[in-house]
């Protein structure tokens, strides 16, 4: 057996392990999926969509005000969380090469592997207890923005490391200041790394059940208000699953499925808005060849 | 003879690293400078230090003095933004912005800064890409994207944008390094054709391209300005010996 016969068998095998790898860890993901499906469609329907949790049992309650609770707590996540990741991101990567950037980028490490139920006693103790506001929306917010942070945070700072140091030495030399050269090329060619760890926070936050215990808490009525305690899908699930009724099970997995359901719609519909558009330099088009034509 | 630019005793730094040692240099008005050099003589480093690009590196540092018109580009009240308007630079490899249109790279430098007056756009690319032989070439795909044209041409479009900010100075950093000979040709000629209204400063590998284009050539080794005069001189009857060496190939 020659060399180059060694090294091709060598090959095959690496890449047909790597295969089998991807394919062990597809296992868990598709069993997860294909269960929630089988065991959540039968529950969905307008009624299960749009009534509210009564939490009995009987027929006619649904998960209405859960979705809306979810959406809203991820909504004030993401206004409190989003800003805050991404300047946080930017100051990292473009003014961070100082000793209190790097303290910052391991404080941020440190904090995105915290353990939830910390962050949710911490808010808790902040905006529940000391603030005084009770078991509320706005508590629960807070307690998953402090969880978004530091997943945005680290996401847009290697984004903006990936693009290419010359861009930014190309515009600066143009004469174009720091902090528009940073707003303007660094971030439009980060833009889909923002955009993707963005939504991978938004993700990741949608499903968090541990601080919400202690802040959102639960309520089985319609709440719209930010100081009121909300009802939240990974809240109505763990509650149903822990009840001897057959229905608020069937209604659990439902409600699982709806909540894959909205991250992935999240995911998808924001990545459509993202893609590259030429509206833009088609009107520069339009021009140019009506000025050229008008040579000619 | 006006000079432009004038060096004094200036000392650039990356951490530790001298890589430019007390250099003096007169960089005249309305001509083409060359420099030359062995790799990480610090060539790159001394145009850079000239529009106060060497500072955006971490760690790199700057003493002595860069003036420019007589006033120190190094003063604490000089602002580096309005320096890089009057000294642009187009760097080793093509950058042209990815994300933007033909058009708007040309006039990324303006946009950038606020303006946004279509008229007053739409004639400095025109102008600007006339002036870097470019217009001919890319007036029907304006909206195409940036790196969408050859590397040449991507080299050009980098020209165009570092003249539509109307610098009195141009420093190029090995411009025509990535590119092949015709495309290299085109830029040496636009660089002739651009001297009557630019001071240029070129820092070249290629001595022949140093020899074609440049009035004036410095040598430098090790971070040191070895040699400085006209071309011819430096090419034909160098003063010192190192200089001689490196010309005729027989180190570097």
């Amino acid at each position: 057996m020659n060399i180059y016969e060694r090294r091709r068998i060598k090959n095959t095998l690496a890449s047909g392990l790597a295969l089998a790898c991807v394919v062990l860890a597809l296992i868990p993901l598709v069993y997860i999926l294909a269960e929630v499906v089988i065991k959540g469609a039968p529950a969905l329907s307008w009624e299960f969509l749009t009534s509210r949790t009564v939490g009995t049992g009987e027929p006619g309650e649904g998960i209405g005000n859960a979705i809306v609770g979810t959406l809203l707590l991820v909504f004030y996540a993401g206004l409190i969380g989003l800003p805050v990741g991404i300047l946080t991101g930017i100051y990292v990567s473009e003014y961070g090469n100082n000793r209190f950037g790097t303290t910052v980028r391991f404080f941020n490490d440190v904090l995105a592997n915290f353990p939830s139920i910390v962050v949710g006693l911490l808010a808790y103790a902040l905006v529940v207890a000391y603030l005084d506001v009770g078991f509320s929306l706005i508590a629960g917010a807070f307690a998953l923005a402090i969880i978004m942070i530091p997943i945005v945070a680290n996401t847009t700072e290697e984004a903006l490391r990936m693009v290419p140091n010359s861009l930014r030495e190309g515009a600066l030399a143009l004469g174009v200041p720091r902090w528009r050269t940073v707003l303007k090329v660094m971030l439009t060619n980060a833009r889909s790394g923002i955009v993707t760890g963005s939504l991978l926070s938004i993700a990741r936050i949608a499903g968090e059940t541990a601080p919400l215990l202690l802040t959102a808490f639960y309520s089985s009525y319609w709440s719209f208000s930010p100081t009121e305690p909300v009802a939240s899908l990974p809240l109505t699930i763990f509650r149903n699953y822990n009840s001897p009724s057959d229905v608020l099970l069937e209604q659990a997995w439902g409600a699982s499925l709806v909540l894959i359901l909205i991250v992935l719609s999240l995911n998808i519909g924001v990545r459509i808005l993202m893609r590259p558009r030429k509206r833009k330099h088609k009107a520069v088009k339009r021009r140019w060849m009506t000025r050229l034509s008008r040579k000619t | 003879m006006d000079d432009k630019i004038i060096t004094e005793d200036l000392n650039a730094y990356f951490g530790e690293v001298h890589a430019v040692k007390g250099v003096d240099i007169r960089i005249p008005k309305n001509a083409i400078t060359a420099i030359i050099g062995p790799s990480g003589c610090g060539k790159s480093t001394l145009i850079r230090c000239m529009n106060r690009m060497h500072e955006v590196v971490r760690g790199a540092r700057v003493t002595g003095r860069v003036l420019l018109d007589g006033k120190d580009v190094y003063d604490p009240h000089m602002d580096p933004v309005f320096v890089r308007t009057k000294v642009g630079m187009v760097f080793q490899k093509p950058n042209p912005f990815p994300t933007m249109s033909i058009y708007d790279n040309v006039v990324a430098g303006l946009r950038l800064n606020g303006e946004k007056d279509w008229k007053k756009l739409d004639a400095v690319v025109e102008k600007s890409l006339k002036l870097a032989a470019l217009w001919d070439e890319v007036k029907h795909q304006l909206d195409a994207s940036g790196v969408s044209i050859s590397g040449g041409q991507q080299q050009r479009l980098c020209i165009a944008r570092a003249l539509a900010v109307e610098p009195e100075v141009l420093l190029l950093d090995e411009p025509c390094s990535a590119l092949d000979p015709i495309a290299t040709a085109k830029i040496e000629d636009l660089l002739f054709d651009l001297k009557d209204k630019y001071t240029i400063v070129i820092v070249t590998h290629n001595m022949q391209q140093a020899a074609r284009i440049a009035d004036f050539t410095a040598f430098m080794y090790l971070g040191e300005m070895v040699e400085f005069g006209e071309t011819k001189k430096i090419f034909e009857s160098p003063e010192k010996e190192l200089t001689e060496k490196y010309i005729t190939g027989r180190f570097g």
